[in-house]
């Protein structure tokens, strides 16, 4: 194999529309293993929402490689950086093995009886005293479906507390609150097959060539194709999508929803309107055009920093090609306006018809690998199977289900979202908090707040993971939880496949599958239907496929027709029932979407404010299958000041997910990003004295870091800083997680945190000690490749502190 | 005639409405979403006062004949922590309710009227009022069972 960390997206494997993409199996093994030697196990890759069907190797009972799957629709073979050296993670030295207790201040080992005692003894006391208010759920996007439902059962009909939601909160609440706004309901409406025929992509705020580079594989092999389509990239820094786009869009930050209600405007006005589908497919046009009128082409140019004529272009190419593809990711979901502006590429898509169709359709993006099921089974804020929590038949459907009073399913209002859950920890009213799979002393908004939050001693905080984080620091009780290979279970990427990861090997230690964690909680806890039976009726994972397939009987998610025997030939793509029995590809084929008053997911909300529609006034415009054209207008924001004159956004690298807990552990994606960074524009930098490798103050209202300089390509005004780093391996102690500078501010409608948008100023400390550990062959790279012109443009210091 | 005493009475219902927005911002800034779409419709409110400003001019605000409580009380300062948050959501919306049923009786007269510079700026601004009254219940619902069964 090639070093994959140089050649982050393999060796081209040129395609045209005509021909399939070809196969190429990607494999690593440990180091003098041989092929011969080992079993393989099927799986998928779970470091990313690509869900690229793999299979693990195995010798003597440990995971010693992993290969791409040929056969998976997903990626043909391949696999990227962080699957192909992700996976060694997992036989790290440092792995939780045994249950840990607080005790006098101090987490001190314990066994799982003490541990589960301990924790169902709160549980219980605070139910007596409080009720089921009194506890929180705050879960990942990175658990298993088996998993999910099985906790959003426990939650919703075992407890009845509606405080649950997932870190997916944070990284695709606006894809399906975009798809709910639009469509009726959640779900990807394209698949990625669609990239291998279209003529045109759009890609906003979404740099898929770091974070899903196996799809940006796919993209790459058609560029190097004849036919090949043509790129539109919306994205403030300079990108390896804008690299190889036609036009490359770097608008100020938090400007989307100008950018894009002036591109509906253009679409209006060059005629490309398609009135007679528009009439029989949606509802709302009038709206949308008055709304889009407000927006010529040299005020959105002017409102977004980006010249008239790029626009221009942008809406020629959307308006001329036969068939298009927008993708859309967290430069969108983690800014000003997420869900109108995401719900404004659906309706571009909407306008022209342009969606159920080959080659035409909307990739809203994922960011974690199973964030699709936490939306889908309950365990966060949603009801399982897309049911409606305003819909009085659809929580009767799983009353039934469950056998359960319909009372006790919380649905007065819609489940509490994270950002709130911590607000009623922060008050002291939630005072059980059960953290799993995730690290919000990490990833969250506002860290100082965070972590006053969980150290708080009113507040009682279990963390179930694989291994010590900055949030296991701070529990009461930790759960040493199985990883990605030691448990069984299904899980569903961005474009609806279904997958099932085998059991390759034992867990370290006593380490357990969440699933046997949450089913053990629900023994001790006695929790029962009505009729007296234990409320979860299942004990493996198959037994929980089985319950959760019954739950999206006839829902637009629905498993029914998938079996476990199915999924280890490879991937399926939901729904799969009797009438579907291999999968579906596209939704929406036919024009119609589940918008009928009792089919859909929501009744939907003002895009502006967040208001919720009520069920009365959603039956006064029923739209009965046609989909919905909603709009508003953009809302200025200027978050640079006097004293913060830049803006900070915050994101990804290639070669990290999530908080590193498991990447910063494989040893060759650590050292090809060791540490954090902020990226300076060259501009920047001249005139404020910076230096590639100088070390920086970056300031907000929120907190302070101390990182290493690049000088980037970024543009003008901005700065950037990957969110990935914590204080676990930190050498040197500095503060310098990302997520201190961003204050807590959400969208009102996905109530997606606003990571992207942050005030902040930067003044030079002094020279660093070491290079900046950035990547250089992605939108991290140096402005100035060679060193000697770094050093030339250096300029002038007294700009600098 | 006394469709100028109404017009008047939306005129500082708005300014009120707004002033009160604001009081709800300022004295609940750790309700993060609550804090922000105050300020967002504080602004709205406003927006509509200069909206109905030249038709005021038109009508003139004949405040002297106004029957008594004809106006929009302001509200006398903001109350702490979650069943506070939910007794100034319900202040807000009785004023926003007074707004909105003030509207609708403009409405009504600018039609019999035949008032197309009135109607318009009905229009314009009510939906957005109505919008108010749906954020502010969403935002009852969420917050009532936490305050009344569980907050400290
Ligand atoms: S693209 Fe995503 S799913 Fe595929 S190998 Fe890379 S990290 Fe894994």
């Amino acid at each position: 194999m090639t070093d994959r960390i140089a050649d982050i997206w393999g060796e081209r494997t040129p395609h045209t529309p005509q021909q399939p993409w070809p196969v190429r199996v990607d494999t690593m093994l440990d180091e003098g293993v041989g092929e011969a030697a080992v079993s393989w196990v099927p799986s998928v890759c779970v470091l990313c929402s690509n869900g690229c069907g793999c299979e693990i190797a195995v010798a003597g009972g440990r995971m010693v490689g992993i290969r791409g799957r040929a056969v998976d629709r997903v990626n043909h073979g391949r696999l990227g950086p962080k699957g192909l050296y992700g996976w060694q993670a997992a036989n790290s030295p440092d792995r939780l093995t045994r249950p840990l207790i607080r005790r006098d201040g101090v987490l001190t080992e314990s066994t799982w009886d003490e541990a589960m005692s301990l924790i169902t003894d709160t549980s219980q006391h605070l139910l007596a005293e409080s009720g089921p208010l009194s506890h929180g759920f705050y879960s990942t996007g990175q658990m298993f479906i088996e998993e999910y439902y099985t906790l959003g059962v426990i939650g919703k009909a075992g407890l009845g507390t509606p405080h649950m939601d997932g870190n997916t909160r944070l990284c695709t609440a606006t894809a399906a609150a975009a798809f709910k706004e639009n469509f009726g309901s959640d779900g990807q409406p394209g698949s990625y097959t669609d990239l291998d025929v279209t003529d045109a992509i759009f890609l906003y705020g979404h740099n898929m060539a770091e974070t899903q580079t196996v799809l940006w594989a796919r993209i790459l092999d058609r560029l190097a194709a004849p036919n090949p389509p043509v790129l539109v990239c919306v994205d403030p820094r300079r990108s390896n999508v804008a690299d190889a786009a036609e036009v490359h869009l770097p608008i100020r930050p938090g400007t989307n929803m100008a950018l894009l209600n002036g591109l509906i405007q253009q679409l209006i006005e060059l005629d490309a309107v398609d009135h007679d589908w528009v009439a029989a497919h949606t509802i709302g046009y009038d709206d949308l055009a008055r709304t889009a009128a407000a927006y010529p082409l040299d005020k959105v140019a002017d409102i977004c920093g980006v010249p008239a004529r790029d626009i221009r272009r942008a809406a020629e190419i959307f308006t001329t090609a036969p068939s298009v593809m927008s993708t859309v990711l967290q430069g969108v979901y983690q800014s000003n306006q997420a869900t109108a502006s995401a719900c404004q590429v659906n309706n571009l898509h909407l306008l022209r018809g342009l969606i159920g169709r080959p080659g035409s359709g909307l990739l809203q993006m994922n960011g974690q690998p199973t964030a699709q099921n936490n939306r889908e089974t309950g365990a966060g804020g949603d009801l399982p199977g897309f049911r409606n929590w305003d819909n009085p038949e659809h929580i009767e459907q799983l009353a039934r289900l469950w056998n359960v009073d319909p009372l006790k399913i919380p649905h007065w209002a819609e489940s509490t979202h994270a950002m709130q859950i911590f607000r009623y920890a922060e008050q002291g009213s939630i005072r059980l908090l059960w953290i799993v799979g995730t690290n919000p002393a990490v990833s969250m908004p506002d860290l100082a707040r965070i972590r006053r939050i969980l150290a708080d001693e009113r507040l009682f905080v279990i963390v179930q993971d694989c291994f010590p984080t900055e949030t296991t620091e701070l529990a009461d009780v930790v759960l040493p939880a199985a990883m990605w290979g030691e448990r069984t279970g299904t899980c569903t990427n961005v474009d609806r496949t279904v997958h099932l990861s085998d059991k390759a090997v034992d867990p370290p230690g006593q380490a357990r599958s969440d699933l046997d964690i949450f089913c053990d909680y629900a023994q001790r806890m006695d929790l029962r239907d009505r009729d007296g039976n234990p409320l979860i009726g299942w004990h493996d994972p198959e037994g929980a496929f089985a319950a959760w397939r019954e739950c999206t009987r006839g829902r637009p998610c629905d498993y029914t027709g998938i079996s476990y025997e199915q999924l280890r030939a490879g991937g399926v793509q939901w729904p799969c029932n009797d009438a579907h029995p291999d999968g579906t590809e596209r939704l929406y084929t036919d024009g119609v979407f589940p918008t009928a008053a009792d089919e859909c997911e929501t009744y939907g909300h003002d895009l502006l404010t967040g208001a919720g529609v009520s069920p009365q006034q959603y039956a006064l415009f029923d739209p009965a299958g046609r989909a919905m054209l909603k709009t508003a207008h953009y809302q200025p924001v200027d978050p640079s000041s006097g004293d913060y004159p830049l803006v900070l956004t915050t994101g990804r690298t290639v070669y990290h997910f999530h908080t590193r807990t498991k990447t910063g552990r494989a040893r060759q994606l650590n050292d090809a990003a060791p540490g954090p960074w902020v990226e300076v524009n060259v501009d920047d930098a001249t005139r404020l004295g910076l230096a590639e490798g100088d070390l920086a103050l970056v300031e907000t209202e929120n907190g302070a870091v101390r990182l290493p300089v690049r000088v980037a390509r970024g543009r003008p005004g901005t700065v950037f800083i990957p969110f990935h780093y914590g204080t676990w391996d930190d050498p040197d102690e500095l503060p310098r997680a990302a997520n201190e500078l961003v204050d807590t501010v959400w969208d009102p409608v996905s109530k997606q945190p606003q990571f992207k948008l942050a005030a902040a100023r930067i003044t030079r400390l002094g020279p660093g000690a070491h290079p900046t550990p950035a990547p250089a062959n992605t939108a991290s790279a140096p402005a100035e490749p060679e060193p000697s012109l770094a050093a030339a443009a250096r300029g002038p210091r007294e700009g600098g502190a | 005639m006394h469709l100028a005493t109404y017009v008047g009475l939306l005129h500082g219902g708005e300014g009120t409405l707004a002033d009160a927005y604001d009081m709800i911002r300022a004295g609940h800034a750790e309700e993060k979403e609550v804090a922000r779409t105050c300020r967002l419709l504080a602004a709205q409110c406003r927006e509509h006062v200069s909206m109905l400003a030249p038709i005021v001019e038109r009508y003139g605000e004949h405040r002297e004949t106004e029957p008594e409580r004809l106006h929009a009380d302001t509200l006398p300062s903001t109350r702490s922590g979650g069943v506070g948050l939910l007794r100034d959501l319900q202040d807000l919306l009785l004023l926003a309710t007074l707004v909105d049923c003030t509207w609708t009786a403009v409405y009504q007269a600018a039609q019999a009227l035949r008032d197309h510079d009135l109607i318009a700026a009905v229009s314009a601004c009510q939906p957005e009022t109505k919008v108010q009254l749906a954020w502010l219940t969403t935002q009852l619902k969420a917050a009532a069972p936490q305050a009344l069964l569980v907050a400290k």
